[in-house]
């Protein structure tokens, strides 16, 4: 790895944001003992405040990389490269760019206007503190308020989201919750500063599928009442299907489909997402119809197959002749806002897509 | 969308129905278990001697002494009385006192009475009372220092690991933890006292009497101690920050935008307490029963000096008060981290 390829590069040499959010050839690359793994390997989106994008990928992705990115979380490397995080490219977050910025300038940002939802609500929230403290200390940290004020705010928000009796639920600790009522409280502790972006780490994964659909429409109700943007993170592509205004598909740190949900759903063009599509069940499919899973595991993040990282797993890689083995492709546009990263020609992939894919699917 | 929709099952709410019930139930099992440790106590004090045909009174009467001589101390401490009867008569004298007949000569033991020291004609109450506050400051003196600097490295190394302050301090802990106290405790005497003479002999100094020469002089036992004990304070800190850092709720706190030393020294800390806190009630009441090396080395009369001196002058009813009081020190300690988990951990509450 030399410096050359971590410096960030600009396909349009255009500078300062074009969008509210404006990720530019993010890279985020962390040396280990074993070799650099490239979590992140360049990737670029945009968002406007009330928009909803759905990232969606394996595990090992980089969808959670990249996410913890925006909020400044990662752990930065030092002078030697080693103990933490390499990052390039821009994050600009409403005018501010992060990735460069100020550790403490970040800070400050992180829980006001960038928040965040995890994955598993009982391990994130702390279980030694009362729930109505942990939110209320949200607000704090960003927020002139008396003690008794945030504690206010704080049963506001628990009620907010749907919490009953929330002013005696905020004096429980997290363990005296049920699941879905932790990531609401979660939830609450994210929105309590009105945060302008929301990360959703696979928000509904730890949750029962019952409680799942109404932690999904609650995000949608609240950032309609807050003209937030939303990120939502997932391996699941129902979850996107209902939220997402576009989808970005990540295969091993690089996006490999990226374009309105719609599209993405009803025209896929990348191999990959044809797979995810064909892997996920459906109740209006005949039971004699089989799960189409891909083949193969997710890549070695340290050993990444050449070319296009894809191949040994894709059925269609032969009619490449081997360009496929050796060539990274690039992430092109198909249309104005749909952009796939496959060597296939486009005319051959709508035909496969068309005639092999959409009678399965 | 709301409470209405929310199906998720009620709360559990294990709230503590019978707190006292609970300690009352801790403190009687406390009890009961000091009355064992003092039964087993007392035999082997008191009925195994007898058992290799040691006629107790005579070691109390001295070799000089007549067969008439060991029948009336004997009897003045009840030797001729059934076993049974010797423990209750020692075991309720704790409570309700006792009087030791000799001939026309009585003696009166007051309420709490552990017997009485035919060897240095003392009641042994009063003397280990007499000397309960120099093991107290020692053990207080040496919990702080542990405490404060096992802690305190223990967070440094967490947050600096594998660089050279986390190896530093693996080293120093390393050493504490190596070296026996009769050693270090040594090498601190020779330091201080002849090396660099900033005392010229280390003495306790009743904190009452003079509190900074107490502090001054009670340091350097309570720094010996300390060294070996903050070595296991710092590892045990050491590793479960390490743990806790990578825990999602101190993600979650970073998430919140909270400053990075809140982060550590709010959320993170409060997560080590418990391992920190089951550890240092042990070891504290451990110490509450005399520190004997340490004290023995700086001639501190502590109650771990008196042990020695009993032990070594066959003095069983010293023996046996040093040995019940450290018991009840050790018992109470746990009683109180026990407790405390309660306090510490609202998910352990009543379990």
């Amino acid at each position: 790895m030399t410096e050359e390829q971590l410096e960030p590069t600009f396909e349009t040499g255009e500078r300062g944001p074009t969008a509210f959010l404006d990720v530019r050839d993010l890279k985020v690359h962390f040396a280990t003992e074993d070799g650099l793994v490239k979590s992140v390997d360049g990737i670029s989106f945009k968002l406007e405040r009330g928009q909803t994008l759905g990232i969606v990928g394996e595990s090992g992705s980089g969808k959670s990389v990249t996410s913890l990115s925006l909020m400044g979380l990662h752990r930065r490397a030092g002078k030697s490269g080693r103990g933490g995080a390499t990052m390039s490219g821009e994050i600009w977050l409403d005018g501010d760019e992060l990735v460069h910025a100020d550790p403490a300038e970040v800070r400050r940002l992180r829980g006001q206007k960038v928040a965040m939802v995890f994955q598993d609500p009982l391990s994130s929230l702390h279980p030694y503190y009362k729930v109505g403290d942990q939110i209320a200390e949200a607000y704090r940290v960003h927020n002139k308020a008396s003690k008794s004020e945030a504690h206010k705010r704080a049963i506001e928000m628990l009620d907010r989201v749907g919490i009953p009796q929330p002013a005696q639920r905020a004096a429980d600790f997290p363990h005296q919750f049920s699941g879905g009522m932790r990531q609401r409280a979660m939830i609450a502790m994210a929105l309590v500063c009105n945060p302008q972006l929301l990360i959703a780490d696979e928000p509904t994964t730890a949750l029962d599928v019952t409680v799942q659909a109404q932690i999904l429409d609650l995000m949608r109700d609240l950032q309609q009442e807050f003209n937030s943007a939303l990120i939502v993170i997932t391996h699941d592509l129902g979850v996107v299907a209902e939220l997402a205004d576009d989808i970005m598909v990540m295969y091993a740190g690089k996006a490999v489909e990226y374009g309105p949900a719609k599209t993405v759903f009803t025209d896929p063009e990348d191999p990959y997402t044809w797979g995810l599509l064909g892997s996920m069940p459906r109740l209006d499919r005949a039971v004699k119809e089989r799960l189409l899973p891909i083949p193969g595991n997710p890549p070695s993040m340290i050993n990444v197959p050449s070319g296009c990282a894809f191949h040994p797993r894709c059925p269609f890689a032969p009619r490449n002749h081997g360009r496929c083995e050796t060539e990274v492709p690039e992430l092109l546009p198909v249309d104005s806002r749909h952009l796939v990263r496959c060597h296939l020609p486009i005319a051959e992939r709508r035909q496969i897509f068309n005639e092999e894919i959409r009678p399965h699917l | 969308m709301g409470a209405d929709l929310d199906r998720d099952p009620p709360p559990c709410r294990n709230r503590p129905i019978s707190v006292f019930a609970y300690i009352a139930r801790r403190l009687f099992q406390a009890a009961l278990v000091v009355v064992v440790i003092s039964i087993i106590t007392f035999i082997i004090s008191y009925v195994m001697p007898q058992w290799f045909g040691e006629d107790l009174a005579a070691t109390y009467a001295g070799k000089a002494a007549n067969p008439a001589t060991f029948a009336a101390i004997g009897h003045a401490l009840g030797f001729d009385k059934p076993l049974v009867v010797q423990y209750w008569d020692y075991f309720s004298g704790i409570f309700t006192g006792r009087t030791f007949v000799n001939g026309s000569v009585s003696l009166d033991c007051p309420a709490p009475c552990l017997g009485y020291s035919y060897i240095t004609n003392e009641l042994v109450w009063p003397k280990l009372i007499a000397d309960f506050p120099v093991t107290l400051s020692l053990a207080v003196g040496a919990a702080v220092l542990w405490l404060f600097f096992g802690v305190l490295g223990g967070v440094v190394a967490a947050l600096n690991k594998g660089k050279l302050a986390d190896r530093s301090i693996i080293v120093v802990a390393l050493a504490g933890i190596s070296m026996p106290v009769n050693f270090t405790a040594l090498v601190v005497a020779l330091l201080v006292q002849y090396q660099f003479h900033f005392i010229d002999q280390i003495q306790y100094v009743p904190i009452t009497q003079d509190p900074w020469n107490w502090a001054l002089n009670i340091f350097w036992p309570c720094l010996t101690l300390a060294f070996i004990s903050a070595a296991a304070y710092t590892r045990i800190t050491r590793s479960t920050m390490l743990d806790t850092l990578n825990e999602d709720y101190v993600r979650t706190a970073r998430a919140k935008g909270l400053p990075e030393r809140v982060v550590v020294g709010k959320h993170a800390m409060r997560a080590i307490y418990t391992p920190i806190i089951t550890m240092f009630g042990l070891d504290f009441g451990y110490l509450l029963g005399g520190a004997v090396v340490t004290e023995k080395i700086f001639g501190f009369h502590g109650i771990g000096f008196d042990a020695v001196d009993a032990i070594f002058r066959a003095d069983i009813p010293v023996v046996m008060g040093v040995t019940l009081m450290a018991s009840f020190f050790i018992v109470l300690a746990n009683l109180i981290v026990d407790l405390l988990y309660g306090v510490l951990d609202p998910r352990v509450r009543l379990a």
